[in-house]
């Protein structure tokens, strides 16, 4: 029975995309949205069940489902797994992912293409989950291109809107480049190891000439990061916020784009031997979150900040990877993943309420109106900068706490430097934004016909679920209480185990400076003011000047070599040989035409003269 | 003697070829066609070949050239070669042909010089020989002969008819 | 003294050269077709003169069935001039240019 729950975690929400999709139109509204609900929610507690099996908590709960590749001595056979690090994703992934299907039903209640939003929504958790419990990287594979897929979907879901589409497709391109660093760090490794499998692969880390395993490993680190939206590949995400929020809370904060984070805990037999790797992904991790931050703050619409958050959060989980602190990492995931998606969903709710607006310069004073959305975004705020005891707190602290040991006395102190300035700006720009959004006074560009109300009970009641975790779920790290999430991990990761906590000075400046951040924030911001951050602004907005290096430069060249090749290779080249084939047949033709004179006196002569000639060959020969 | 009889049949044969290609009237082709005829019947009863060569003035002589004045009356052929010649170089590339023709010939009968000639057979190229050899081994070429014959028949009044009159 | 075949066979090769040059020089019709019987009287007698080397009377059958058929050609081809010279008016052979492309 044990394999038929984990391919029934997968299976329901299959099933939910194909009658969702299949009979689109011909259920009734209701039991769309809570068919493709209750498919999640059974995952969820098909995931509950399983994890609670003794083989998930010691060697894995492994199901082979057939011999998919055999092909001489290499063999992928198609298996899931279920060990402590899939049990956690497939824990967070199937229960925010029920919470985000419960609110969506509210949300998409209007929209005309409702059976598909959640045709596409089950589908997506179905290859989510197919990733998470894969038994074999290639498995992982599947899963992680499905998802890309499902991704470009729901991004595009108003496919009419052009911005939408164009996002849809930058998504999708940009994972692709980072698939293809993935694929050939997949290939080195089945031809290096000979095996795909998880088991296999982890036996075999040690064979691997240091080199060899740094290129890989910095190979599978680059598919990461076009997944999970880090430098250089993050465009795409602010992007994808052109679809519906709770697309963007669930695909965009709490899970797809964790993927990479998380494949990179799977293979962390791998990495863990890889210091290279391990520094550089630190580094990249480290950067782009304070990259993202600053970006952050010199946006306008509000999806767009909690896009940057997001980027900028998940630096911190790579940070975590990157100082031999997965644990850490996996903890910040499911944090984050709890605020995020309040913080997201709140947001929807905003846009709810005021017809689509989601400019700030737009709203204001909206906490009399949304009291219970308000709050939920504070408090998912407060998660966020890690105020102390809330769930993010315990998390963040625990990634800066690690960074800071392990770069004690070298370069990789500069991590830590940086997370601590990434939390200071952390906590300015989710102050700006939440005074912006809901303090008073309102902006006078407000819609005038607004009438600000509350979010129906369908909406309000997931996030207060996912409020409550995001305050209290500090207590799965919090060393007060056991830390059991953590402990739990450690074991799997099988690390060295700090047991000393942080020098208390190290916490306070960690909560000193977040709390110094809100305050700029709320005094920089309140009252509509609008802090001139002038030159510095600038540098934020353009991304540091990617921006214009990546419009101009990156895709200047790639048109221009489009270009090149519709112009000069499609027109002259190809169609020029297809038609000089035509043009020199016709050419043929013609002059071969001039021997038809018509005149039967030239005809014969040409007759004879064949005839004599023969004739001399044949009689003299 | 026969060297003699050769000589001059020869020459009237040469001479009327050129005669047919040369000359500007048609009639004086036509009649220069009857010299070279006439000629070749001789050479054919010098080469034992009697019935031939009364064929060859019954037939040819007699039927085809009266058969060519007649036309050319019908049609007081004009000849029209006052114009230039149009297609240039078809003269040289006679010119030439012929020239290379009778050298390829004259280089195969030089190599292999040829045994004079033995006295005819009794009996050989008679109306009976010849007859005989109609009539048995080639019978059936000799009965599709009639039928082309018939066919020619058909084929010229057909052609040559008015156009406008009903079958 | 006899004659040689070889003489026969080269006064043959010599009506046909001449025979061949007409059809290309000349451009009266009838003119033309004489010099097609030129060049088949020609080779007629080039038949007889083998058919007399080799004591064979097949020779001269088949000099019997060339008159025959070149008779039908004659009465044939007279036939299709006359078609011509009615419509056209002409029996300059230039002037039937049709098949020219």
């Amino acid at each position: 029975m044990d394999s038929a729950l984990l391919v029934l975690i997968i299976a329901f929400p299959l099933a939910g995309w194909l009658l969702n999709g299949g009979l689109a139109g011909r259920l009734p509204r209701r039991a769309v949205g809570w068919l493709g609900s209750g498919t999640v929610g059974a995952s969820f507690l098909l995931a509950l069940v399983a994890v609670r099996r003794p083989a998930v908590a010691g060697e894995g709960l492994t199901v082979t489902l057939y011999r998919w590749i055999a092909a001489g001595e290499f063999a992928v056979p198609f298996s899931l797994l279920m060990d402590r690090l899939s049990a956690v994703m497939a824990l967070v992934v199937s229960g925010v992912g029920f919470l985000i299907h419960v609110y969506s039903i509210g949300y998409m209640g209007e929209d005309e293409a409702y059976s598909r939003y959640f045709a596409y929504l089950n589908l997506f958790m179905a290859s989510m989950l197919l990733l998470v419990l894969g038994g074999s990287l290639l498995t992982l594979f599947v899963g992680w291109e499905l998802v890309g897929l499902c991704s470009y979907l729901l991004i595009g879901f108003w496919f009419a809107r052009p911005a939408a589409a164009t996002a849809g497709r930058k998504a999708f391109v940009v994972n692709r480049i980072g698939d293809a660093a993935f694929l050939l760090g997949m290939i080195a490794l089945a031809v290096g190891a000979g095996t795909l499998e998880f088991g296999g692969l982890t036996v075999s880390a040690e064979a691997f000439a240091p080199p060899v395993l740094a290129a890989i490993t910095l190979l599978l680190f680059a598919g990461a990061t076009g997944k999970s939206a880090q430098l250089p590949l993050y465009t795409w995400l602010p992007d994808a916020m052109e679809g519906p929020t709770p697309v963007s809370a669930l695909i965009h904060a709490a899970t797809m784009v964790t993927a990479g984070v998380y494949m990179v805990g799977r293979l962390y037999p791998l990495f863990e031997r890889a210091a290279v790797t391990l520094t550089v992904i630190a580094a990249v991790g480290a950067l782009t979150a304070l990259f993202a931050a600053t970006i952050a703050l010199v946006q306008w619409d509000l999806k767009r900040v909690l896009a940057y958050s997001t980027i900028s959060q998940l630096g911190y989980m790579f940070v975590g990877m990157g100082v031999l602190a997965p644990e850490a990492g996996m903890f910040h995931l499911t944090t984050h993943a709890f605020f995020k998606a309040l913080l997201f969903l709140a947001a929807g709710s905003v846009m709810h309420a005021m017809g689509g607006v989601v400019d700030m310069r737009r709203l204001g004073a909206l906490a009399r109106p949304l009291r219970w959305t308000a709050t939920g975004f504070v408090l998912g705020a407060l998660a966020l900068t890690g105020f102390p005891f809330f769930s993010g707190y315990f998390s963040k602290e625990l990634i800066l706490e690690r960074a800071f040991e392990h770069g004690r006395g070298g370069l990789l102190a500069l991590v830590w430097a940086a997370g601590l300035a990434t939390s200071f700006v952390t906590a300015v720009y989710i102050t700006r934004a939440a005074v912006l959004t809901f303090a008073p006074p309102a902006s006078p560009q407000r819609p005038r016909d607004a009438h600000p109300h509350e979010a129906p009970p369908v909406m309000a009641r997931p996030m207060g679920v996912l409020a409550a975790l995001s305050v209290f779920g500090g207590v799965l790290g919090a060393r007060a209480a056991g830390a059991p999430l953590l402990l739990w991990l450690q074991e799997f990761f099988g690390l060295e185990v700090h047991e000393a906590g942080a020098p208390l000075g190290l916490t306070l400046l960690t909560v000193t400076v977040g709390l110094l951040g809100i305050a700029l924030g709320y005094a920089a911001y309140r009252q509509r003011r609008e802090m001139r951050l002038g030159a510095i602004g600038v540098f934020f907005e353009r991304h540091w000047g990617l921006q214009p290096l990546y419009d101009e430069v990156i895709t200047g060249l790639a048109r221009r070599f489009g270009r090149a090749l519709a112009d000069v290779v499609e027109v002259r080249i190809i169609d020029g040989a297809v038609n000089g084939v035509a043009a020199l047949a016709g050419r043929t033709g013609g002059a071969l035409r001039r021997l038809q004179t018509g005149y039967v006196r030239q005809y014969a002569a040409v007759i004879l003269g064949g005839t004599v000639l023969l004739l001399g060959y044949w009689l003299l020969r | 003697m026969e060297l003699i009889i050769f000589v001059a049949a020869a020459i009237g044969a040469l001479a009327g070829g050129v005669g047919v290609i040369a000359s500007r009237p048609p009639v004086r082709s036509a009649l220069s066609l009857l010299l070279v005829l006439g000629s070749l019947a001789v050479l054919y009863l010098a080469l034992a070949a009697q019935f031939i060569a009364a064929l060859q003035v019954i037939i040819y002589a007699g039927a085809i050239v009266v058969l060519f004045l007649f036309v050319i009356m019908l049609l007081h052929a004009r000849t029209g070669e006052a114009r230039a010649e149009k297609l240039r170089g078809q003269r040289t590339a006679a010119v030439l042909l012929a020239a290379g023709f009778l050298g390829v010939i004259v280089a195969v009968l030089r190599s292999r010089p040829g045994a004079a000639l033995e006295a005819a057979p009794e009996g050989f190229g008679t109306a009976q020989a010849v007859g005989r050899a109609l009539f048995t081994a080639y019978v059936l070429p000799f009965e599709l002969a009639s039928v082309v014959l018939l066919i020619g028949i058909m084929a010229a009044v057909v052609i040559g008819r008015p156009s406008g009159t009903r079958p | 003294m006899t004659v040689p075949v070889g003489a026969y066979l080269a006064l043959s090769a010599a009506l046909f050269a001449l025979g061949f040059t007409g059809v290309l020089v000349r451009r009266n019709a009838l003119v033309v077709f004489m010099s097609v019987e030129l060049m088949l009287n020609s080779v007629n007698l080039s038949f007889i003169a083998f058919a007399r080397q080799l004591g064979a009377i097949e020779g001269q059958v088949s000099v019997f069935f060339v008159m025959v058929i070149a008779a039908v050609e004659v009465v044939v081809g007279l036939a299709i001039i006359i078609a011509i010279f009615r419509t056209r008016d002409t029996v300059d052979i230039d002037d039937v240019d049709l098949l020219r492309g």
